[in-house]
């Protein structure tokens, strides 16, 4: 009995025709990939993505050349030199980021003692050559300028987890 | 007067017909090439949809123009001969996969009377032209001196052969039924076929088998998933087009689609009445006929493309099994079946 049941089965093409019946309905079902560069998707605060050098209100480079977040870069993507600035104050000279080599891990971020180094919002920077990926001081200064109320926005937003 | 008549009040006997047809012939190919981008695009958006995806959405009006900025950057690349590859002929497959490609559209009957060559054998024409579409997959795969495109070329001459085998049968019977080679003249036969008021071969119920068996082996010879082992990429990278490049990749393309369309239009001219509309009413025939037919092409693509997302790909074993050891047997059972009772009814045996 079961044979004959097969037997149908296979040439009525059973199967093949309920596998279209489901890619039909899938077919006037909504979309689940938005429309990217038009629609975004939430981003959590927590999201580590391009990183930047903040500063003070004041305007003074938060920064203290402390080398931490050099010491604790698994991929030791950072290198940090430092000499004392005129004022007396211990500065970074030189405050490189290898993206090539980074694998936003956050480390940088939570070993920081004075909120300097964050890895902001932005994933969008994607660049035609290699070389524009090696970050220099001035560029992740820059970006904590571009990007400082975001990032002030998420540290507020995070900080009772913390 | 006709058409080619008014060529020739003016141009001569020989050079008018000469340049009648060739308007023809243009005015077949390029909306051909139109609609084969067109309908690219239509692949795409339908198997995107059934993955709950966009597709292309970007280029032009809701991404209608994707295919020609596709065609644009294809032209624009540089065109890579292997230095291992046989030149001469590496660069002649595309040429003649794409031209077979077109060459079959010319005994197609897009309404009454609209057909370039109404030839009487224009079935065993459509058959043999493209059967030759083969050639082009083996001397690309051959031509590229590259091991997985010579196994997709194996692969596709075999499939297309096993399945044509079945085509050969299912068309027979159509014949028969229809007493004509004549494109033409079967889809007039297949007016008020059924119940004296629905027009088609499809709606018979003894025809009804045949017509699915030869949609199944209409995406076979055309290469489509669930029969894409040519270009199966897991295993076989691109297949016979791995080592194309530029336009003599495009041409690939182009003639694959080209081919897919004439599948549907010969689904559609055989079985579902061509351009006849699908009931015997008269006030269906205010449409023109040209319309009812793209309609039915139209159907008929979104079918093959439903297919595409819906059935994973066959493994080679599988498709020559359903080719030689189910449909064989059963479309040459069903000649038997319709010539018997073509005999009882028709023939008075």
């Amino acid at each position: 009995m079961s044979a004959i049941a097969h037997f149908i089965k296979t040439f009525t093409l059973w199967e093949f025709v309920k596998a279209h019946w489901l890619t039909l309905k899938y077919f006037f079902k909504p979309k689940a990939t938005i429309n990217y560069p038009y629609e975004r998707n939430p981003l959590s605060p927590r999201f580590r993505g391009e990183h930047a050098l903040r500063r003070y209100p004041n305007g003074e480079e938060r920064c203290i050349a402390c080398k931490l977040c050099e010491a604790v870069c698994p991929a030791q993507a950072i290198t940090i030199e430092a000499e004392p600035r005129d004022d007396g104050s211990r500065r970074t000279t030189r405050y490189d980021i290898d993206m090539t080599k980074c694998i936003y891990c956050g480390f940088c971020q939570e070993a920081c003692p004075v909120d300097a180094v964050v890895e902001g919002p932005n994933f969008e920077y994607a660049t035609e050559t290699r070389e524009e990926l090696l970050y220099d001081k001035a560029k992740l200064l820059a970006n904590g300028d571009r990007w400082e109320r975001a990032i002030a926005a998420n540290i507020a937003a995070d900080a009772p987890y913390r | 007067m006709t058409f080619t008549q008014w060529f020739q009040s003016w141009g001569g006997e020989a050079f008018g017909w000469f340049l009648a047809t060739t308007v023809l012939i243009l005015m077949i190919a390029l909306p051909l090439m139109l609609a084969v981008a067109m309908i690219i695009y239509a692949d795409r958006k339908i198997w995107a949809a059934m993955a709950l995806r966009r597709g292309p959405n970007v280029v032009g009006p809701f991404g209608l123009l994707q295919s020609f900025a596709d065609g644009l950057k294809v032209m624009l690349q540089e065109t890579i001969i292997p230095s291992a590859a046989n030149r001469g002929l590496f660069l002649l497959a595309p040429i003649i996969t794409f031209t077979v490609a077109l060459i079959v559209w010319a005994v197609i009957p897009f309404g009454p009377g609209m057909v370039l060559a109404d030839i009487n054998v224009g079935l065993l024409y459509l058959l043999a032209a493209s059967s030759l579409g083969v050639y082009g997959v083996i001397i690309s795969g051959w031509a590229s001196n590259s091991k997985y495109p010579f196994y997709s070329a194996l692969r596709a001459a075999a499939q297309m052969v096993s399945y044509e085998v079945s085509i050969g049968f299912v068309l027979i019977s159509v014949v028969l039924w229809a007493d004509s080679f004549n494109l033409s003249t079967i889809v007039l036969e297949q007016k008020a076929h059924v119940f004296g008021f629905l027009n088609g071969f499809g709606f018979n119920p003894l025809l009804f088998p045949m017509a699915i068996v030869f949609l199944i082996s209409a995406l076979a010879e055309t290469a489509r998933a669930p029969f894409d082992l040519t270009e199966a990429e897991s295993e076989l990278v691109a297949g016979y087009q791995t080592e194309y490049s530029s336009m003599s990749f495009a041409l690939f393309w182009l003639g694959e689609y080209a081919n897919v369309i004439l599948m549907c239009a010969l689904n559609a001219i055989l079985f579902w009445g061509g351009w006849l509309p699908p009931i015997d009413w008269a006030p269906l025939y205010a449409v023109p006929g040209i319309i009812w037919f793209f309609a039915k092409i139209l159907i008929f693509f979104f079918i093959f493309s439903w297919i595409k997302a819906t059935v994973p790909r066959f493994r080679y074993d599988q498709l020559m099994r359903l080719g030689w050891k189910i449909f064989l047997p059963l479309s040459l059972i069903w000649v038997f079946l319709v010539s018997g009772y073509l005999m009882l009814t028709r023939y008075g045996a």
